[in-house]
């Protein structure tokens, strides 16, 4: 989904040139809105579940009751407490977005630098992606959970898999442009390894753009998560997700619609801050690759 | 220009390949006996003995890729383990609802977006710019299915304005048909426009730029004809490249939405064979989805050289 973003803006230009990274980006209204929400999010998926009721606790007499002052976010069907469940339900998001954007991130960049810099695996690899990159992702995460089994590591891989392609194609387009660099070339002449030559000098150009990348794999990977969870092919309800508790609220929409409505929020705010920090990331970090994107 | 096409269909063939393999390997490679996850967890032994059978799963690798590989060229996708159906008859039945949902998508977004992403370019920086930008990456944010219980909770159940859920075939008579798929369709372009308003106004903003686009200003133009004459013209190669690589968006959005709305398309396939573990069924739409969706790139990569003669090899 990556490739749906994108226009160019212009960094904010007021920042002094001498300013770290972090307070460069920090200076960006985006990067500081999204990124105080999402820490948020994150203290409330790390300390929340402690603080509210027992998100797996049923209470049969207290099925389905609207939101109110007791039960904020009301009760699911078996009277389970759907604001515990929705606290608790942050983790699964969470985890999975990060997981999904560290890992496929670590992948692609080594299939890229392999295939920007290594010639004779480029037309491999890059077929390769093109042909995965041609199988819709939500299709191809749903035939891998379901083959597999849905565990919160099978959803992982399975959110992984379609996400590589993109990284890759970054990647390496990165490398080649940075390869035909006269430092490049005088390291090469100077007879540096190709290890070093990567590591040392091509790797650094990559940072950039790939963590602009990565926030928007985490989103991605967030919603891909609840839409598995939502059509039943996510993590089993026993561990509550957005994606699961809003499934099981399907049945009940019409008489409590506050049951999907409530963590269908709650993701899409998430969502968005970590949107927003993508695109306030890129305009900071990366002006450069903000225009191929 | 027949050299081009013959170029680009035969750059689709090696991608076709990776996918059959890809798709092949999947359940081979799967960790486990994939034999046994088919069956379910109430399975017997000789159920699962079954399903290898009917599956080929107890040939050598390669003899079972061969295999599978010639069926496929003559157009056989499959048989479903637990309907016995070959899954071309399945998708036959099931087509019709997607393709539809699937059109009126477009239209309805390229209708809206395109106009949307052009004034945004405009009068970038104005109101309405500001308006277009945040739709867009709130369109990105917020779930499918969310934005289709929203919808469904508004205006079917709090205004009474559409039926809620379901499927009726145009030729069954317009005006039902319309009313089942105004919602889906407005749940499902939310993110095509999304994804086409900001294509169009990030190189309407470039084109904009230009000297044609300054000289037509200058001689008096008007700027609505210089809006669609000159840049809109100008724009069109990454709109619908844009709207090409959206239909892999599309597919995954459509399985989704027709979940939402109970429609009986290819999604609803998916989705069951997925929850009754029907794996040929799902190997066979995956194959098909992912080779239209191929096919459709490859369509409008040669129409470009009909529309814009700089584009040829």
């Amino acid at each position: 989904m990556a490739l749906a973003r994108g226009t160019v803006e212009v960094a904010a230009g007021s920042v002094p040139r001498e300013a770290g990274a972090l307070s460069l980006a920090l200076g960006n209204r985006g990067v500081l809105w999204g990124g105080m929400l999402l820490v948020a999010m994150a203290l409330i998926a790390a300390i929340g579940p402690y603080f509210t009721v027992d998100a797996t606790a049923l209470n049969p007499i207290q099925r389905l009751k609207p939101p109110s002052a007791e039960v904020w976010f009301g009760s699911d069907f078996l009277g389970r407490d759907v604001f515990a469940r929705v606290v608790s339900g942050a983790r699964i998001s969470l985890v999975v977005g990060v997981a999904v954007a560290v890992i496929s991130v670590a992948i692609g960049l080594l299939l890229g630098m392999v295939a920007g810099y290594l010639r004779a695996f480029d037309a491999p690899i890059m077929r390769v992606m093109d042909g995965l990159m041609s199988i819709p992702g939500i299709l191809l995460a749903i035939a891998l959970v379901s083959l597999s089994g849905a565990t919160l590591m099978t959803v992982i891989v399975a959110i992984v898999v379609p996400e590589i392609p993109r990284v890759v194609r970054l990647v390496r387009s990165v490398v080649l442009t940075v390869r035909e660099e006269p430092y490049v070339e005088a390291a090469i002449a100077a007879g540096t390894r190709p290890y070093l030559v990567m590591s040392r000098h091509i790797l650094p150009n990559t940072i950039a753009p790939l963590i602009v990348q990565a926030t928007y794999i985490c989103g991605s990977a967030m919603l891909l998560e609840a839409i598995l969870g939502f059509l039943g092919a996510g993590i089993p309800p026993e561990i509550p997700s957005w994606g699961n508790i809003m499934s099981e609220g399907r049945t009940y929409f019409q008489i409590s619609p506050w049951i999907i409505f409530c963590p269908g929020i709650a993701l899409a705010l998430t969502v968005l801050a970590v949107n927003v920090m993508g695109d306030g990331l890129r305009d900071t970090l990366d002006p450069r690759i903000a225009r191929k994107m | 220009m027949l050299r081009y096409i013959l170029l680009r269909v035969g750059a689709t063939v090696p991608v076709m390949a990776v996918v059959a393999l890809f798709v092949f390997l999947m359940l081979r490679l799967t960790p486990g006996d994939p034999a046994a996850v088919i069956a379910g967890d109430y399975a017997t032994s000789e159920d699962i003995a079954r399903i290898r059978e009917q599956l080929g799963l107890n040939e050598a690798i390669p003899y079972q890729f061969v295999t599978w590989i010639r069926l496929l060229l003559q157009g056989d996708l499959g048989t479903s383990i637990f309907t016995s159906l070959s899954v071309t008859t399945l998708i036959s039945q099931r087509i019709e609802p997607t393709v539809m949902l699937a059109l009126t998508t477009i239209l309805f977004s390229v209708a809206v977006a395109v106009p949307l992403g052009a004034i945004a370019a405009w009068k970038a920086g104005s109101l309405i710019d500001r308006f277009v930008m945040l739709f867009s990456v709130a369109g990105f944010s917020v779930p499918v299915f969310v934005l289709g219980y929203v919808l469904i909770y508004v205006l079917s159940m709090k205004l009474n304005l559409l039926p809620v859920q379901g499927y009726r075939s145009p030729w069954q008579g317009i005006g039902p048909f319309l009313a089942h798929i105004t919602l889906p369709t407005l749940t499902l372009s939310v993110i095509f426009i999304a994804l086409i308003a900001r294509m169009t106004r990030a190189s309407a903003i470039e084109i904009l730029q230009e000297d044609y686009v300054r000289t037509a200003h200058a001689k008096g133009q008007n700027e609505f004809t210089i809006l669609t004459r000159h840049v809109l013209a100008n724009a069109a190669v990454p709109i619908v490249t844009v709207i090409g690589i959206g239909i892999a968006l599309l597919i995954g959005g459509v399985v989704v939405t027709e979940s939402v709305y109970n429609i009986p398309g290819l999604g609803r396939l998916v989705l069951d064979a997925v929850l009754a573990r029907d794996y040929p069924i799902i190997q066979g739409l995956i194959l098909f989805l992912s080779f239209s969706y191929i096919l459709i790139n490859l369509l409008i990569d040669i129409s470009y050289a009909f529309f814009d003669p700089r584009i040829r090899y």
